[in-house]
């Protein structure tokens, strides 16, 4: 299967652009030298996998004196500034074919931690931010990412192994995703709250509110739809998130920081951690100042670990289930991490 | 004052309790018929305000437990194939029924729990009524809900209720689980069996189809075999947190959907231009209202410093002037403590209090002799650390502090791992929608306390658990959506 699809790959790659479906610049610029990229990895299996886009570039007619690319070192993105972890650790990843792209920070607990403690302060302003700017700013992130659509259709296509067009599909959908979370933040509110006719001289209002600081462990398949599907909810109704992200595929989500940090977002109302489910999950959902978890990337022993761990104070829990990440949102995702607060008041001269 | 309540004394006016026809033993209501438990347990049911034997009831046992939810698994194929239509008239039925028997459900509501009849009356039964009424009416109108367009219940629905208000929390879980198409076993606190089984009678009479309501009566052991049945689709639990957590736990990784309406320590907000005669009255009902077992008290006065002297002043007055006794009397204000257990409870936090630091002052009143009793209380100079203003003392005992600011008010309104409600007391709008706003609440009431209606939702934020209980917000514990 990879191998029909790398194949195919590579043959777009030619009539198109080099870049297009080499996941990152890493790749391009191993593809032109690929002795240098052995050089700076030590991978054993980086030149192998270069070997298609690798001739594809030769065809074209590489230049003597190609420029050597700049590599990206991605880092966590927590409280709106790019950390390292706190640990040192990274750990390698690699495209479909095993290919080096990038090493990636290995959150820790302390990482985790952290990442709480900026959701929590970030929560205030932005739950109480309106829902007007909320939207504004969900908007925005998906104008900047229309505007790097090229870069996370490489990083898709690197991590997931899709073909560029597959890859851009994601992508899209993903930019679209964030223009219908964005319409939402000012319509939830009538769609879920009310006035309640009570048999009495009261008024009585139900109105939907954030939970609060929410951890997502983001699936694990696909690294940006699936990402932005469980991210932007969370979000758009005011609540704070410390996000886990695909483990194997952790890039898209890393430059998802980059966009979020320019796009008027509040430092901390996304905190994006890459690592496993595995380590980080306990400390996120024993953690008594998160207030719900949304367990779609683990899978069913660790997830009913992870439940069990919430319950120390009583976070709400979005079990994992089957996803379609191309189908229609529906509101369940918005709604799960809502409260509902109903005020009462007499009526009367 | 002082002088007119001890010129006018209350003459006894006791509700007559010939209007309960009280059987020696009860069996557990399963599949439509009364039987005894599998293993022949039983256990007594006593009336708080005189520890008499009211009757005898079998503890349910695993083998019953799983009786029980085979007999509502088998209903729920006919049950929830049925039109909307029917199970809302079903429902309809056991709301008028209610009404018709409300006169001796509340008399043996104030038995069996010891709350005044005046609030089993004026209180509980209308509402229990009103909430089969409502849900009714959902019965045949799911689709309109806002759950998509054809939304489907869960299947079988564990419920595990509390003994402060029986049948009215009978009345929270069972009718909108009815009204979605679901199947219920039910199991009634230990100390409060009765109102449930003598509404497996209201089903009987009302025709309802076998195995559609079960009854198992029993202790925590046999709430833990329910809701740990593999049979259940959905556990709806009311009651203390620490339970709440272990039922959390229980269902992890499982199918069964959740719902909790956990503990309390509400803060009841009076700032310094709110009436103060109705603040007085909005705290009285905050905390005394139902001898304080309310998870929703108002257990934490917070009053602005610049009125404490005159709001503290008020309060002992109207204090004085509550009625502890007799919860059959009609004048009775304050009723028993429901078991001797929780009267320990209140006995060791109250204890507590005074140890720690805070004045306790309760008014001059005489108790009776038999039965569990405690005074209405109240504690000033209580600081935030204080474990009588943090921990649920599920009883009349109302923790003082004071507050300066609304900022301030907010800050230590919200320092509790709860969020079931709050009160506010102010006659400037504004404020209130701005205090309204900051507390992490799931029920504010601004001006008024302890209002319930089967329309407004009711549940907490944070420990106090999730899930919301009445209004359209209810149906989603017992639709299968999202």
């Amino acid at each position: 299967m990879s191998s029909e699809r790398q194949s195919k790959n590579s043959s777009e790659s030619k009539s198109s652009s080099q870049s297009g479906k080499t996941s990152d610049s890493r790749k391009i610029s191993g593809a032109k030298s690929s002795s240098e990229s052995g050089k700076t990895t030590g991978s054993k299996s980086a030149p192998g996998s270069k070997g298609a886009p690798e001739s594809g570039k030769k065809s074209a007619g590489p230049a003597v004196a190609e420029r050597l690319s700049v590599f990206k070192t991605y880092k966590l993105f927590v409280g709106g500034k790019f950390p390292r972890s706190e640990s040192g650790r990274v750990y390698e990843v690699s495209d479909s074919q095993g290919a080096w792209l990038a090493n990636a920070p290995l959150a820790s607990r302390k990482d985790a931690r952290d990442a709480v403690s900026a959701a929590r302060k970030a929560f205030g302003g932005w739950a109480g931010a309106t829902a007007y700017n909320r939207g504004q700013i969900l908007y925005r992130i998906a104008e900047m990412l229309e505007g790097r659509r090229e870069q996370f259709v490489r990083e898709v296509a690197g991590g997931e192994g899709l073909s560029p067009a597959g890859a851009a599909a994601a992508v899209d959908a993903a930019i679209d995703r964030w223009v219908w979370y964005a319409g939402w933040t000012d319509k939830i509110a009538q769609v879920a709250g009310g006035s309640n006719p009570v048999a009495g001289p009261f008024f009585n209002l139900s109105s939907p509110e954030p939970t609060g600081v929410v951890a997502v462990l983001a699936p694990q398949d696909s690294s940006f739809l699936g990402l932005v599907s469980v991210l932007a909810p969370v979000i758009a109704t005011g609540n704070a998130a410390v996000l886990v992200t695909s483990h194997r595929a952790p890039l898209p989500a890393l430059s998802l920081g980059e966009v979020l940090a320019t796009s008027d977002l509040p430092g901390g109302v996304v905190n994006l951690l890459s690592g496993t489910a595995a380590e980080i999950g306990p400390h996120l959902a024993a953690h008594s100042d998160v207030n719900a978890i949304d367990l779609t990337g683990a899978d069913g022993d660790l997830a009913r670990e992870l439940e069990i761990a919430a319950a120390d104070n009583l976070k709400r829990v979005l079990r994992p289930r089957a996803e379609d990440w191309t189908a229609d949102p529906g509101t369940g995702r918005l709604l799960a991490f809502l409260e509902t607060k109903t005020v009462w008041h007499p009526i009367g001269v | 004052m002082d002088k007119m309540s001890s010129v006018f004394e209350y003459a006894p006016a006791p509700e007559s309790r010939a209007v309960v026809d009280l059987a020696p033993s009860y069996g557990l209501f399963v599949d439509g018929e009364f039987r005894e438990a599998a293993d022949g347990r039983v256990f007594k049911s006593l009336s708080p305000s005189s520890e008499e034997v009211l009757a005898e009831v079998a503890q349910a046992g695993a083998a019953d437990v799983d009786a029980a939810v085979r007999a509502a698994r088998t209903a729920f194929t006919g049950w929830s194939a049925l039109p909307g239509t029917e199970r809302a008239k079903y429902l309809f039925r056991i709301a008028r029924i209610i009404q018709e028997r409300s006169r001796e459900l509340a008399v043996l509501e104030s038995l069996d729990n010891g709350k005044p009849i005046r609030e089993s009356r004026d209180v509980d039964l209308p509402l229990v009524a009103a909430h089969f009424f409502y849900y009714a009416g959902w019965a045949d109108k799911l689709q309109h809900a806002g759950f998509g367009a054809d939304p489907r219940p869960l299947g079988v629905a564990a419920q595990v209720i509390p003994w402060n208000f029986p049948l009215l929390m009978l009345a929270w879980k069972v009718a909108p689980a009815l009204a979605c198409g679901n199947t219920v076993v039910l199991k009634p606190a230990e100390t409060t069996p009765l109102s449930a089984l003598f509404f497996a009678d209201i089903c009987r009479q009302a025709g309802l189809p076998k195995g559609v309501v079960n009854i198992l009566t029993g202790d925590g052991e046999t709430g833990a075999a329910l809701v740990g049945h593999d049979g259940v689709d959905k556990v709806a639990f009311t009651g203390s947190t620490e339970v709440g957590k272990a039922i959390a736990r229980t269902v992890a990784g499982t199918r069964k959907k959740v719902t909790l309406e956990l503990g309390g320590k509400a803060a009841n907000i009076v700032f310094d231009d709110a009436p103060v005669d109705q603040a007085v009255e909005g705290i009285v009902n905050g905390i005394f209202f139902n001898q304080g077992h309310v998870c929703c008290a108002g257990s934490r006065l917070l009053v602005q410093e610049s009125v404490r002297d005159e709001v503290l002043d008020a309060l002992k007055r109207r204090m004085s002037t509550l009625r502890v006794g007799d919860p059959l009397d009609k004048n009775t204000d304050i009723g028993a403590i429901n078991s001797a257990e929780q009267l320990a409870r209140i006995t060791e936090l109250t204890a507590a209090g005074e140890a720690e630091g805070a004045e306790r002052w309760a008014p001059a009143c005489e108790l009776p002799s038999a039965g569990y009793w405690f005074a209405p209380t109240l504690f000033t100079g209580v600081t935030q650390a204080h474990r009588i203003a943090r921990e649920e003392i599920f009883g009349p005992v109302l923790s003082v502090l004071t507050f300066r600011t609304p900022a301030e008010a907010v800050e230590k309104a919200n320092n509790t791992p709860y969020g079931l409600s709050a009160g506010i007391w102010t006659e400037k709008g504004s404020r209130i929608l701005w205090m309204a706003d900051r507390l992490r609440a799931g029920v504010v009431w601004a001006n008024t306390f302890n209002k319930f209606d089967p329309t407004s939702p009711f549940g907490g934020y944070k420990e106090s658990g999730y899930g919301r209980e009445g209004g359209r917000h209810g149906l989603e514990a017992y639709l299968d959506v999202v």
